[in-house]
């Protein structure tokens, strides 16, 4: 089963992750979510990850490459629905399993990606808006 | 309860064992969170064989008594073993590219962790105990 990758307006993507995606799974979903994020220019990326109810190292460590593929084709990933197990487990097991911005849920996830969003461009001083450091 | 044997074959059992870890987990009478940490470290140790060892099966035991909740988790594989297990049990060392994270961390999450290897193929068993509410 694929995992859907939902447009939600012209610029961002949102991706549920079911519980039962095994490893192929996973793999053909990053490579969908870079084509898709390529192809049509996305800026903002949200992925719920509240369907799992075990995220493993492996799992873990897919969610940080996909969230620093998306960054290198020049968009922004928020992570959002941790369940409370899921984050006790990933404390336990290591820290710095995952190293991406996280929400509590959808709506403040998209909240999130927004700043995130706006926030980048105005870094970046070929848009001639004031840099980062105005921020704040 | 009956134990359970879990053949690993491809990713798709990783699945099941995991499905099958926090049912049996949930049945005994473990919380949430142990029941996240019993399915975590059977995905992960489920996993090792499955790549390093191109497969292996799982067993899941129910080892409680009166006094406590011990649930037993055994992976075994017929892979070529871990030469420095020393290493493999340390964090951050890993020879598949991964994180690092694997056994150092099922180690952390459990309360038993035992694990034997040798040419023949590697054996790791693990436990949660937990004692009963009263």
């Amino acid at each position: 089963m694929r995992v859907p990758l939902l447009r939600l307006n012209a610029h961002t993507l949102i991706v549920p992750l079911h519980a039962d995606v095994d490893d192929e799974g996973v793999l053909s979903f990053q490579s969908d979510l870079t084509g898709r994020v390529s192809a049509d220019q996305v800026t903002g990326v949200v992925i719920d990850v509240s369907a799992l109810d075990v995220v493993d190292s492996y799992m873990a460590r897919v969610l940080n490459d996909t969230a620093c593929m998306v960054r290198l084709l020049g968009a922004c990933v928020v992570v959002c629905g941790v369940q409370p197990a899921v984050a006790l487990t990933l404390v336990e097991m290591g820290r710095n399993l995952v190293d991406v911005p996280t929400a509590f849920n959808l709506e403040r996830a998209l909240v999130k990606l927004e700043q995130l969003v706006v926030a980048t461009n105005a870094g970046d001083p070929r848009t001639g808006a004031p840099d980062a450091s105005a921020d704040d | 309860m009956h134990p359970q044997t879990i053949e690993l074959g491809n990713s798709g059992d990783l699945l099941r064992a995991r499905l099958a870890a926090r049912a049996m987990a949930k049945q005994i009478g473990l919380g949430v969170m142990d029941q996240t940490r019993f399915a975590t470290a059977v995905s992960e140790l489920s996993r090792n064989a499955l790549v390093y060892a191109k497969g292996g099966c799982c067993e899941l035991r129910d080892f409680s008594d009166q006094v406590q909740i011990r649930l037993q988790a055994e992976v075994r594989d017929r892979g070529p073993g871990i030469v420095d297990l020393q290493r493999a049990l340390s964090d951050g060392f890993s020879t598949s590219g991964s994180l690092g994270a694997g056994l150092p961390g099922t180690q952390r999450l459990v309360d038993h962790f035992d694990i034997q290897t040798g040419t023949a193929g590697t054996v790791v068993c693990i436990q949660i105990v937990r004692r009963r509410r009263t």
